[in-house]
């Protein structure tokens, strides 16, 4: 197992970095229960929002909804030229990181068969990726069939909020790859304890929001189900989960945005197949161009995991 | 002919011809106090009331001397500190379907449809019923109300009038014994309201329910009610005076308006409001 060869520096490097990141999701989580502060998303919004405007207010001109496309479009465009450029500079600068040409060609070449298959560490990228979604769909599944719940209950029952509420707030900070020695110990095999750590890592926001979300549930509402004398069972589908689910779905993109970040260094560590294993296999094999591709690949993932549920989110909001 | 006209008529045309029964909601040496983190504010001390069944009672005073306060002690949504509360010679524990309440915000449920609004109020009530029967009863109400093109709508799609009109039908299509509205008209224009007092004046003839309505509004009250009760001003308010209305049913609006005996109640409760109780503006 090549994966396993890694020092005592990297392992502390990685630890951190995924701790870090994932500290400042959680506290995203709380602040942030509603607000979609998606960078793309913004981009978006603001070129859709200028492009109406002035379609308003000159609504004649086809020359101005040329000129608003590329308002709209020449910014990111330069955004991306001007990242590309810094980027062949400091390959120049460092002859050994390979530039945004070679990277290109290597990629060509690397997508033209992403699902050969000759051996179990020589697998093309494609099953690589799907390999490392199926742990986060696992991973993320029972973390939502257990958070979810969880949630609801703490949000509706003062007792379960103040009983469950210590040792959350002790185990919710602990950096995700801190579990993965506890899953190996427990577990016995690196799968299992991939996925316990994309459980353990990703349940707290579906749990904290959607314990948000059901205790704010207007006095109203709680006031139309006393009056109505509502069971217990009606009060939950009918009033908390629709109130509820514009939150627990902000929790859910959070999860998953956290176990995707959390699988790709949980696999570094661990071996096996999937995207992470693949980027430190192809580092030991001095295969520097694919180092970047494995980040672009796990970038885009990440983002398209993201404007997926943003989009699914929309179509549950009630408003 | 629609199920909550035919079912709600029956007792009340029962009891015209047997003895009405006096004491039907009946409030006796209630006080409520709230614990705030200030320290306890007594809000409401010596509260004394009895409402006859059948009767349309409104509550008038300043803003927050405790009519809501009153209306959801009844409701039974609040305990009161002293005192108890009876509706029907049992004492109110909690809140229940048999004392219908139309919010002052409508509290509709916002990811409902009208009728699926309704429909929750009458399925928790008319559980043993068929599906259908309970289906007609929604349908029913939102027709008394005159909604019956809006079903379908979200509380979103409809006007602040229609809103409040499903309130009321919710409301109604539990066939409550006793209907609380606490400001039932408050956010609706001049024009609005109006129709909906006529509307709500009408359906209360037909199924002679007990009502209470909290109000701000001098000539709504008087309309409408049999009694007026006018609430002093709190902190510790309590119920300055009781005037009896016996304007002779139907009452039409344009009629009264030139009605002796309409305009020197009008006066009154404006007198109780304004000369005795008048409120300081800080
Ligand atoms: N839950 C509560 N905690 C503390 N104080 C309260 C609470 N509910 C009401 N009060 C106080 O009790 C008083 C009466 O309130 P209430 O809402 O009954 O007034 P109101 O007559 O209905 O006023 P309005 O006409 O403005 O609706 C107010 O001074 C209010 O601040
Ligand atoms: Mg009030």
């Amino acid at each position: 197992m090549s994966a396993i060869s890694i020092n005592k520096e990297h392992l502390k490097l990685i630890l951190e970095d995924a701790k870090t990141s994932s500290e400042s999701i959680v506290k995203e989580t709380v602040l942030a229960a509603n607000e979609d502060n998606t960078h793309m998303q913004m981009i978006v919004e603001k070129a859709a929002e200028k492009t109406q405007k002035s379609a308003k207010s000159q609504p004649s001109a086809m020359q101005i909804k040329i000129t608003d496309f590329f308002k709209a479009v020449i910014p990111p465009v330069f955004g991306i030229l001007m990242f590309l450029g810094i980027w062949t500079l400091l390959s120049h600068q460092q002859p050994i990181l390979p530039g945004p040409i070679s990277t290109w060609h290597s990629a060509v070449e690397l997508f033209s068969h992403p699902f050969h298959q000759n051996s179990l560490d020589d697998q093309g990228i494609g099953w690589n990726i799907l390999s490392s979604l199926q742990r986060v769909a696992f991973g993320f599944g029972l973390a939502a069939l257990v958070g979810i719940p969880l949630g609801f209950m703490i949000g509706r029952y003062e007792f379960m909020s103040s009983m469950t509420a210590p040792v959350i707030s002790i185990l919710r900070p602990v950096s995700p790859l801190a579990w993965l020695p506890l899953g190996l110990l427990v577990m016995g095999a690196a799968g299992p304890a991939a996925i316990w750590v994309i459980f353990i890592s990703s349940i707290w926001p579906m749990v904290i929001n959607t314990a948000v979300g059901v205790s704010k549930v207007p006095q109203d509402y709680m006031n139309v189900a006393k009056v109505l004398n509502l069971s217990e069972w009606k009060i939950i589908t009918k009033i908390s989960f629709p109130y509820v689910l514009p939150y627990m779905m902000t929790g859910v993109r959070l999860s998953i945005g956290i176990a995707w970040l959390v699988i790709v260094a949980a696999e570094m560590l661990n071996g096996g197949a999937g995207i992470g294993f693949w980027l430190w296999d192809e580092y030991n094999a001095s295969n520097y161009e694919h180092i970047i591709i494995a980040i672009f690949v796990v970038g885009i993932i990440g983002l398209l995991l993201e404007l997926g549920l943003s989009m699914l989110a929309k179509r549950f909001a009630y408003e | 002919m629609n199920p909550i006209l035919n079912e709600a008529t029956t007792p009340a045309l029962s009891n015209n011809t047997a003895k009405v029964t006096e004491r039907y909601v009946h409030i006796e040496d209630v006080g409520m106090q709230f614990v705030t983190k200030k320290g306890t504010f007594e809000a409401l001390k010596n509260i004394n009331l009895s409402i006859t069944q059948g009767e349309f009672v409104s509550i008038i005073g300043h803003s927050g001397c405790g009519k809501s306060t009153v209306l959801n002690l009844i409701a039974g949504l609040l305990q009161p500190t002293t005192g108890n509360l009876f509706c029907a010679g049992r004492e109110i524990a909690a809140p229940g379907p048999e004392r219908a309440v139309v919010f002052q915000n409508h509290s509709l449920l916002p990811w409902l449809s009208c009728y699926e609004n309704v429909y929750l109020a009458v399925e928790r009530v008319f559980g043993s019923e068929t599906k259908v029967q309970q289906e007609a009863r929604a349908y029913a109400a939102l027709e008394l109300v005159g909604l019956s093109h809006a079903v379908e709508k979200r509380p979103n799609e409809i006007s602040g009038g229609m809103k409040q009109r499903v309130g009321i039908a919710r409301a109604l299509a539990m066939e409550p014994k006793v209907l609380l509205l606490d400001e039932p008209f408050g956010a609706l224009d001049a024009l609005t309201r109006a129709g909906l007092q006529d509307e709500l004046m009408r359906i209360m003839q037909k199924s002679g329910a007990t009502a209470v309505m909290v109000t701000h509004d001098v000539d709504e009250a008087v309309l409408l009610s049999d009694k007026i009760v006018m609430m002093t001003n709190g902190p510790s308010a309590g119920i300055g005076e009781i005037l009896e209305v016996d304007l002779p049913y139907p009452r039409k609006r344009l009629e009264l308006a030139e009605n002796v005996q309409y305009n020197h109640l009008r006066s009154e409760v404006l007198k109780f409001l304004y000369e005795r109780h008048a409120k300081k503006v800080a």
